[in-house]
């Protein structure tokens, strides 16, 4: 698939700006981080939970739990997908009964993967809460899934791909918009 | 990343990213059975048939949770309660069992090749759970996987394999496969169960077929006939069960005589290396092939094997009963 890049929506000064914020938001909605724990879903979730613990660190100066999640082995269209997705594995090496899980995810799209999930995390055990963190939405929810943490809303449609870039895994930090082209 | 085959024979016909593959996603899978609910949702729908001609308690116990942990639906097949009793042949069997629309037949047969003949004549996938003296990549791949788990490499490692090795496909798989990931292994018994010739039906390296890449991986294979100089300086050592039912044929005198010449004690161990693994694909025979004194000592890995098998065999299934041909898109 070719694409064509259309506008940089972050750089990378924005998503860490974007990223204390939200870290400041996951800590007053919560009132303060008893109980709290992050889980970002792989992979640039991964990243991005730890950079928010990192930001809660420093401002609260409390180490609150960071767990990964792959969430393939719950996808819905597992039998459709032409390319069978690499499993990795999920470490959450804490009891998830009684606390308050936010899942963290780069971009939030159709909801299908928030679903995995969400199903996920309930096999490992019962959390009081599960909150949803996006550094960016842009649109077109296929299920009734809604953030309490989003970086930013973008208008795209369905042809655009939102393209988060991050050091840890692309070498370079940005958003991108771009386009799928024939 | 796909599998890219339909069934798993054996693993001469493997290539060694595909050994890779399954063993980094048999990696990942460690961790389900580790949970307090020991299920995914991923092969929801899927049918799993367990069809063992031969005895077996771990592999197909291991199919079946392997299966059951990824919510596919596993219905067990053995010929003392099937139409097999009736003189039914392998052929009609399994094209019966085609016509149910199973998406993996595991199939253990006594006869080489077994499994071969059903890939032929079944569109679902079929998994070589041990077929005769030939193969049983299932059991070589979570040794594999075992010695990796303890030594974190296969490479340059020295491997012993002490035993029947004529009758045994678990040598036989895991020559080709612990040689492909490039061990040094010297296989080890008495002349009336390891043919001279041995290593020349185990071809390793075959240039013409295989990537140079692959080429350099090759380990080496050896043979030799004095346990002693087997376990000299060995990483693993790997005891393989005398078939007891075999004695009447008389491939070695007494069970005591064998012990005394191939059977593994804590003095005879004292060869290898002081952290060496001891492996076993069971049932063992204590006192046979192996002391209780080192079976359930410090360095035995065997119930480790065990553990393994669960999740390799998930890997497998999933890899190959997980997804189908279509088109891909974002789901974010």
């Amino acid at each position: 698939m070719n694409v064509r890049e259309k506008a940089q929506i972050m750089t990378a000064p924005e998503i860490e700006r974007t990223l204390v914020r939200l870290a400041h938001e996951i800590v007053e909605r919560n009132n303060g981080t008893k109980n709290l724990a992050l889980i970002g879903i792989r992979r640039r979730g991964v990243p991005l939970a730890e950079r928010l613990a990192r930001s809660i660190r420093e401002f609260e100066k409390v180490q609150v739990p960071v767990g990964y999640l792959d969430i393939n082995l719950y996808r819905d269209d597992l039998s459709t997908v032409a390319t069978q997705p690499v499993i990795q594995s999920t470490e959450i090496h804490f009891p998830l009964n009684d606390t308050n899980v936010v899942l963290i995810d780069d971009v939030l799209y159709t909801g299908r993967t928030v679903r995995a999930a969400m199903d996920a995390l309930l096999d490992y055990g019962r959390p009081r809460s599960i909150q949803l963190c996006a550094l960016i939405d842009r649109g077109h929810r296929e299920l009734p899934i809604q953030a309490n943490y989003v970086g930013k809303y973008v208008q795209t449609t369905e042809n655009e791909i939102i393209e988060v870039k991050l050091p840890e895994i692309d070498q370079q930090e940005c958003v991108l918009l771009v386009e799928k082209v024939q | 990343m796909p599998l890219r085959t339909k069934d798993l024979l054996g693993i001469e016909d493997l290539s060694l990213d595909q050994i890779q593959l399954i063993l980094e996603t048999a990696e990942s899978f460690r961790e389900i059975s580790t949970r307090p609910i020991k299920k995914v949702p991923t092969l929801r729908g899927k049918t799993v048939i367990n069809l063992f001609f031969e005895a077996s308690t771990r592999t197909r116990t291991s199919f079946e949770i392997a299966a059951k942990r990824l919510s596919a639906d596993a219905v067990n097949i053995s010929p003392s309660t099937s139409s097999v009793l009736k003189g039914e042949t392998l052929f009609d069997t399994a094209k019966n069992l085609e016509a149910m629309a199973p998406d993996v037949i595991v199939i253990r047969h006594s006869s080489a090749g077994a499994p071969h003949q059903l890939a032929r004549v079944c569109s679902a996938s079929i998994v070589n759970a041990g077929d005769g003296a030939h193969e049983h990549p299932t059991q070589a791949l979570l040794d594999a996987f075992t010695i990796l788990e303890h030594k974190k490499k296969l490479r340059g490692l020295k491997v012993a394999i002490i035993g029947d090795i004529a009758h045994s496909r678990v040598a036989r798989s895991n020559c080709w496969l612990l040689g492909k990931m490039g061990a040094q292994v010297t296989v080890c018994g008495p002349p009336t169960l390891l043919p001279l010739e041995f290593e020349k039906t185990i071809r390793l390296c075959q240039p013409a077929s295989m990537s140079p890449s692959e080429g350099r991986v090759c380990g080496s294979l050896k043979v030799t006939h004095e346990m002693d100089e087997a376990l000299q300086g060995a990483d693993v050592v790997m005891m393989l069960r005398i078939q007891l039912e075999r004695q009447r044929e008389a491939f070695f005198p007494s069970i005591r005589e064998y012990f005394r010449y191939y059977g593994l004690s804590a003095r005879r161990l004292k060869g290898a290396k002081p952290d060496a693994i001891i492996m076993h694909p069971g049932p063992i025979n204590r006192g046979v092939e192996i002391d209780s004194e080192v079976a359930d000592g410090p360095y035995s890995v065997i119930l480790d094997q065990v553990t393994s098998g669960v999740a390799v065999r998930m890997a497998i299934l999933f890899l190959l009963a997980g997804t189908k041909e279509s088109e891909v898109e974002q789901r974010t």
